[in-house]
Order: structure tokens, then C-alpha cells, then sequence
């Protein structure tokens, strides 16, 4: 790895905005901010290695996110009582049969020979399947929404420490992306923007409306931390001896450490992620990759089979992307899939990438930074702009009014702006590709 | 048994809408494909800039209510049509101008010119929000119905009932009029068989003089007439929301892909095939069996195979079937 002073002063420079936010708005939010920036660096991690190491153009960040968070409800959540009894052992009997008959339909396309049969046989699988299926899972999922509905009414989880979610959602997103991967490549680039743009809906969908596994739209709340909570570090010495030197209240104190917590581990998390992609990337493995993505012709023509290249990056990618969305649920100690949202989620991830660097992993985690920083920072901005523009028309002015109240939405253009402007004139990004 | 009431049934909650909801979605893929079949990339701005048009002409209607026009019957939106298709035309030329022109010059990879649309869609959002704000708008007025349930019945003195909302009626009516003067246009004209040349062998049609840059014009303008009359109707007809515009990108690109990419016939069939599987696959069957079969055979469920909140599921089925079994589409599109 090549030290490069540019490449420094800009991660400097990050810093500095940071620690600018510390001392003139609160510590508070500079770590709020600093830890949200690592989660977005780990998700342009994610990203980066889709589109800068194969070109693979994913739209769908916001599912595998949202999927990876589903790992912290279902390995953290202590198991609801009576909800197993209730109905436990069939929904995950249900679940297995659906699974069985696309794998039955899958066997019958393959093995009969073509014609009518084989696709009469193929709908009858399909529709025994479906009914067999419904008929085992309908009523158990019921059941498990009918225990203590106001405050359970799902499965919970399995009760192990949160931190266990983190490589558990990355499987799970890794899961799910080999699925996807399987149908949409290896055709058209752009299908698999499209499938993959389908299948994040499908899993927001999921997770709102399968309230035994999530609670749905009800969210679960109070999922274990990974670290202790502020009211019990107030309870250290040092913590309360800290705060008195530094001037702060106990309280506050408490907080910060406990968000200086996360940031160390999330931290070591992100220090490991850009190692291992650092030695993939130097190693022959990532110098194939690169001539796939140069050149796919060539490549073919040197015997790699590109289809099951690209497929394992994808899967490697969204692995990635599920690891942040489990480290951020358990950062938020709660899952509410009403709040993922595709502006957030997805093409805020891509600017951060194409911002950062596409290709360069330093790129991307320095884009997840900044764009962070600047999605948080440009809200009070964009008011405090709309305020200044529009300071001659009269205070009750109507238009006044309704430009202020929607001046959060300027962030949206700046965003789409930087995306534009780096893509024209800076292609390869602020920290470029060696 | 009871046949006519398991039809009129049938009409009333799975024919009709999906008629209306199909020829919605049809005016938008074909912009989709039409873009896809000249430019060359997936559009995938299309549902915000449909929101920014809509918006306009909501804005516009609002504008009009104001001073106390309306249309009688109809609604006043028809009247602010003109308004925002032109402010969408001219919000496209200058993304074609600013954007994704300098990208043709250099003859960029399509990604690339997908990702210029990401950044167009993102800007677009920003404004579409700026001016009408992120909530949902109802914005039609004059008669709500051409015959409501209770008419029918009246006349035909059936206990199932059947209505025809207006808002249905005219998207049927303005779609077919919008697709018919559409395919005139690409048969019969010159710039329509220039636009169709070009999508058929770039290097032939310049080679024969056409001017690509008028072709990219043609195109943007009638994507955008399309965009803002599928917003339009769609918002009559449901809500308008922008978030719910830009979800409606998906069940555009399915029913492109369906039909073939660049080609606008089969964008039509893909997005009524679409639309019916939607609304049959989400739609509570129990009633239309209970007419149909002898009672002793009435079923007990509900007879949905899948909830409402899963339609995109079924959408996205759509898509995975055919990219699985026929990625050019039924009606063999551009490329795979």
C-alpha cells in the first residue's frame, strides 16, 4: 500500500470536519456522525467491490442491508414464549416445503425432456407446492401473531450475543445475492440494476408484512447491545472521574463512551474488511478480476468463466453490504423496516462510491465518510440557505414558508449534483484506482 | 351458480382496474423501451420525472381551481396536461443537454449512462419534493363515476354491481388515443421512421442522413409526453406520491423487458400482462367461486394466492421468469 500525502490530507481534512462538529455543535453528534460513517464505509465497501473489482451494477443495496439487519433480530431476540409452541416447528416446516417444491420444479425443468409435459409437470409442482406449502405455514404464522400481540407476537431469536449477527447477516445477505445472481447474470448489465432493484422491494415488503418473523411494520425494539448501555457505564469510577476532568456531566460522559465503544468495534470491523479486500485485490484473484471487468472477451478467452466470477463477487459484495445492515440494527438496538428507504439506503451508498473512488477501496471508505457527513450536515445547511435566500420576501409570505419547511429535500439535489459532477469531470473518483 | 353475477364480479374488481392500471403502466414502459431502443440505456429516472411532471400539473390544476376554472365533467387536470408536458419535455432536454449528451459524444459504456440517470432521478427527486413536498395529493374533481354500483344495478336489476369511475374510463380512452397516434407517428412519418431507422442500425441511419441528435429530441419528447400522461392518470385514477412514482419504476421495466426492450408493441402487451397478474394474483377469489361453483362446493379461504403487499412480488416473478426462460422478451427485443 502506497502512502500518498494527497490520500492523507484528505482523510485529514475528514477528521478535522469531524472533530469541528465536536467542538462547535456537541460530541455527541460528531460520534453519531462518525459511526454512521463507518457503517456507510463497510456498505461502499460492499459496493466497491461489485462495481470497481467486476462492474457489477447493484441497486438493490437497500435489501441486502435490510436482510443482514434481520440477522441481529433473529440471533439477539431472546425466544418469545409459547410463540415456538404455538407454532414454531411449523413455520419452519412451511418455510422448508416452499423451499423443497421451487427446488422439485428447479429437478423436473432439468430432468424431463422438452415439451408439454414437462411444462404441465413443471405448473403441477409449482401449484401442489404453493397449496401444500400455505396450508402448513398460514396457520402456524397466525398463531405466533396471536401471542401477546401488543408487545411479542413473532418468533424472537435465538438469544446469542448481537455481535454473532454480524457475520450471520452477511450469510444471509450472501444468501439471498447468490439467489438473485443465479437468474440475472450473465445477461444484459442492466438486469441485474433491475433484479436487484426488484428483489430490495421484495425485501422491505418481507420484513414489513411477516409479522412473525419481524413484527412487521410494529418494529422490534430492544434488541440486546452489543455493548453495555449508557445508564451502566454512569456506574464505572473511571467514567465518572473521566467526566469531571473533561468537564462534562456523568450523563453525557456515559453516552460518549458508550458511542466511542461502537466506533472501536466498528472500527476493527471496517480495518479488516479493507485488509482482506487489500491482499484479494493485490493477490491474482484481484487482478483477474480486474481483466473480467477490462476486458471480458479477453478474459473469456484465457478460460475464466466469468458468469461464476462475477456471481461469487456479487455474493462477496452483498455479504458486505448484510454485515453493515447487522452492525447498524445493533447499533440502533431496534428494526423498523418502515425506514428503509431506496434514496437512503441505495444510490446514497453509490455516491458515496463514485464520490470516493470507484475501485479503490481507501476511495470508497473515504466517500462513505464524506457523503455521510454531508447528508447529516446539509440538512441544518440547506435551511439556513433557504432562510438567507428567501430573507427579502415577507416573514408570512406563503412561498417563504413552504420553501422552508421542504428545504431538508435540498440535500437530495445537492447529493444527485455530486453524483453528477464527480461522474462528468471526476470519473475516477477523489481517491483514484492505481 | 350463478355465472353472470361470477362475471360481472370479475369485471367489476379485476377487469376493469387492471384495464386501467395496464394502460397506466403501458404509457410509461413504452417511454422505457422507446428510450432504451434510441439511447440505449435503462432510464431509470423514468418514475421521478414522471412525479416532476405530475407535480407540475398538479400544481397547474391547483393553479386553475384557483381562479375558478374547471373542466365540467371532466377533470381539471386535463386542462393543466399542456403545461406540464411541456415544463417535462423541456426538464428532459436540458438533462439530455447538460447530462447524458456528453456521454453519447464520448460513447460512454451503457452503466455509465445508468448512472447519469441515478444522478438525474436523484436531482429530480430533490425537486419534485422542493415543490410539492414528499406527502400524498388527491387532486381530481368533476364526476367521479360514468355508472356507479348502484346504477347498474338500477338498470339491470342484478345483485352484483359493476362501476365505471371516470378516472378509469379516461385512461382507457386517452391511452388508446396516446398508443394509436403513437403508432402513427413511428409508421407513417418521416421523423418516426427516422427515430425507428436509427433504433434498427445506428451506423445505417446516419449513414443515410438522418440527424441523430433530432432523433434523441423526437425521442425525449415523446417519452415525456407519455411520462406525464401516465403520471397524470395514474394519479387521477389512485393517489399521487412521489415515492409511489418511483416504485412504479419496477412493474415499467418488467413489462419492457417482458415485451422486448425497444420494442414499443410488446412493451403494450408486457404491461397489461403485468397488470392482470397483479391484480389477479393479489386478488381475494372466494366470492367469484362461490358464484360459479354449486354452494355445497363453496370454498372456505380466501382464495388469494398472494397479499396485496406483495405485488411487487409478483412483478418481480414476472421478471425472473423471463429472464430465466427468454431474457429478449416475447416479442424478441434489442439484445440480451
Amino acid at each position: 500500500m502506497s502512502v500518498n500525502l494527497r490520500n492523507v490530507a484528505l482523510f485529514a481534512a475528514m477528521a478535522l470536519a469531524l472533530l469541528m462538529t465536536g467542538m462547535f455543535q456537541s460530541w455527541s453528534l460528531a460520534l453519531t456522525i462518525l459511526n454512521m460513517s463507518l457503517i456507510s464505509a463497510v456498505m461502499a465497501l460492499g459496493v466497491n467491490i461489485q462495481w470497481g473489482y467486476a462492474g457489477l451494477f447493484n441497486v438493490g443495496v437497500m435489501g441486502f442491508t435490510a436482510f443482514g439487519g434481520l440477522a441481529a433480530v433473529l440471533v439477539a431476540m431472546p425466544p418469545t414464549e409459547g410463540a415456538w409452541a404455538a407454532g414454531g416447528p411449523r413455520v419452519i416446516l412451511g418455510l422448508a416445503l416452499g423451499a423443497a417444491s421451487i427446488l422439485a420444479a428447479i429437478a423436473v425443468w432439468q430432468r424431463l425432456p422438452r415439451g408439454k409435459l414437462r411444462v404441465a409437470a413443471l405448473i403441477a409442482v409449482l401449484v401442489a407446492g404453493y397449496v401444500i406449502t400455505r396450508m402448513v405455514f398460514a396457520p402456524a404464522a397466525d398463531a405466533i401473531s396471536q401471542v401477546n400481540p401488543a408487545t411479542q407476537g413473532f418468533l424472537g431469536g435465538l438469544g446469542l450475543p448481537v455481535i454473532l449477527s454480524w457475520p450471520v447477516g452477511a450469510l444471509f445477505a450472501g444468501g439471498l445475492a447468490w439467489v438473485v445472481g443465479k437468474v440475472a447474470l450473465g445477461l444484459r448489465s442492466d438486469y441485474l440494476a433491475i433484479a436487484t432493484l426488484g428483489i430490495s422491494e421484495i425485501v422491505i415488503a418481507v420484513l414489513k408484512f411477516e409479522s412473525w418473523m419481524s413484527r412487521g411494520v410494529n418494529n422490534v425494539s430492544g434488541i440486546p447491545r452489543a455493548l453495555p448501555r449508557p445508564v451502566e457505564w454512569q456506574g464505572y469510577d473511571w467514567v465518572q472521574s473521566l467526566a469531571v476532568t473533561l468537564g462534562f456531566t456523568t450523563n453525557q460522559m456515559a453516552s460518549i463512551v458508550e458511542k466511542l465503544g461502537y466506533a472501536i468495534l466498528f472500527a476493527i470491523v471496517l480495518g479488516l474488511l479493507i485488509w482482506l479486500s487489500e491482499k484479494a485485490l493485490n493477490a491474482p484473484w484481484g487482478r483477474m478480476m480486474r481483466a473480467i471487468r477490462d476486458n471480458e472477451t479477453a478474459a473469456r478467452a484465457m478460460g475464466k468463466d466469468v458468469t461464476r466470477r462475477h456471481l461469487m463477487v456479487f455474493v462477496l459484495g452483498s455479504g458486505v453490504c448484510g454485515l453493515a445492515g447487522a452492525m447498524m440494527v445493533s447499533l440502533d438496538g431496534q428494526m423498523t423496516p418502515g425506514s428503509y428507504e431506496p434514496l437512503r439506503y441505495t444510490f446514497l451508498i453509490w455516491v458515496m462510491v463514485i464520490v470516493g473512488g470507484s475501485g479503490n477501496n481507501w476511495g470508497a471508505v473515504l466517500g462513505g465518510f464524506i457523503i455521510w457527513f454531508l447528508w447529516v450536515q446539509a440538512e441544518p445547511a440547506g435551511r439556513w440557505l433557504m432562510d438567507n435566500l428567501t430573507a427579502g420576501m415577507a416573514d408570512d409570505s406563503a412561498l417563504r414558508t413552504h420553501l422552508l419547511t421542504q428545504a431538508a429535500h435540498m440535500r437530495l439535489i445537492m447529493m444527485g449534483l455530486a453524483l453528477l459532477l464527480m461522474l462528468r469531470f471526476a470519473p475516477r473518483g477523489l481517491i483514484p484506482e492505481r | 351458480m350463478d355465472p353472470v353475477s361470477a362475471f360481472i364480479l370479475l369485471s367489476n374488481f379485476v377487469v376493469i382496474p387492471a384495464l386501467a392500471y395496464g394502460s397506466q403502466l403501458a404509457l410509461g414502459a413504452l417511454g422505457i423501451t422507446l428510450i432504451y431502443g434510441i439511447l440505449r440505456f435503462s432510464h431509470f429516472a423514468h418514475g421521478d420525472i414522471m412525479a416532476f411532471g405530475t407535480a407540475v400539473v398538479i400544481l397547474t390544476t391547483w393553479a386553475l381551481q384557483g381562479f375558478g376554472i374547471s373542466f365540467g365533467v371532466l377533470p381539471t387536470a386535463l386542462l393543466a396536461l399542456p403545461v406540464g408536458i411541456v415544463a417535462t419535455i423541456l426538464y428532459l432536454l436540458a438533462a439530455d443537454r447538460t447530462v447524458y449528451r456528453f456521454y453519447r459524444k464520448v460513447r460512454a459504456k451503457p452503466m455509465i449512462l445508468v448512472m447519469a440517470s441515478l444522478g438525474v432521478m436523484f436531482v429530480t427527486n430533490g425537486l419534485t419534493r422542493l415543490l410539492i413536498g414528499p406527502g400524498q395529493q388527491r387532486f381530481d374533481d368533476g364526476t367521479r363515476f360514468v355508472f356507479s354500483v348502484r346504477d347498474f344495478r338500477e338498470w339491470t336489476g342484478l345483485s352484483e354491481g359493476l362501476a365505471l369511475r371516470s378516472s378509469q374510463f379516461l385512461t382507457l380512452i386517452v391511452a388508446l388515443v396516446a398508443m394509436a397516434l403513437l403508432f402513427w407517428f413511428l409508421n407513417r412519418t418521416r421523423g418516426g421512421k427516422s427515430m425507428r431507422a436509427y433504433s434498427d442500425n445506428e451506423d445505417l441511419a446516419l449513414l443515410s442522413g438522418i440527424n441523430p441528435e433530432r432523433v434523441v429530441v423526437i425521442t425525449w419528447a415523446i417519452a415525456g409526453t407519455l411520462m406525464v400522461l401516465a403520471g397524470t392518470l395514474y394519479g387521477l385514477d389512485k393517489s399521487f406520491r412521489p415515492f409511489t412514482y418511483f416504485q412504479l419504476l419496477l412493474p415499467f421495466f418488467a413489462a419492457a423487458i417482458l415485451g422486448g426492450l425497444g420494442n414499443p408493441l410488446g412493451a403494450i402487451v408486457g404491461a397489461y400482462v403485468v397488470a392482470f397478474s397483479e391484480m389477479g394474483i393479489t386478488y381475494a377469489w372466494r366470492r367469484f367461486f362461490e358464484h360459479l361453483l354449486p354452494e355445497s362446493w363453496a370454498p372456505d379461504g380466501m382464495l388469494q394466492i398472494l397479499p396485496v403487499d406483495y405485488k411487487f412480488a409478483v412483478t418481480f416473478a414476472i421478471l425472473v421468469l423471463v429472464l430465466i426462460f427468454r431474457p429478449t422478451g416475447i416479442f424478441r427485443g434489442k439484445s440480451v
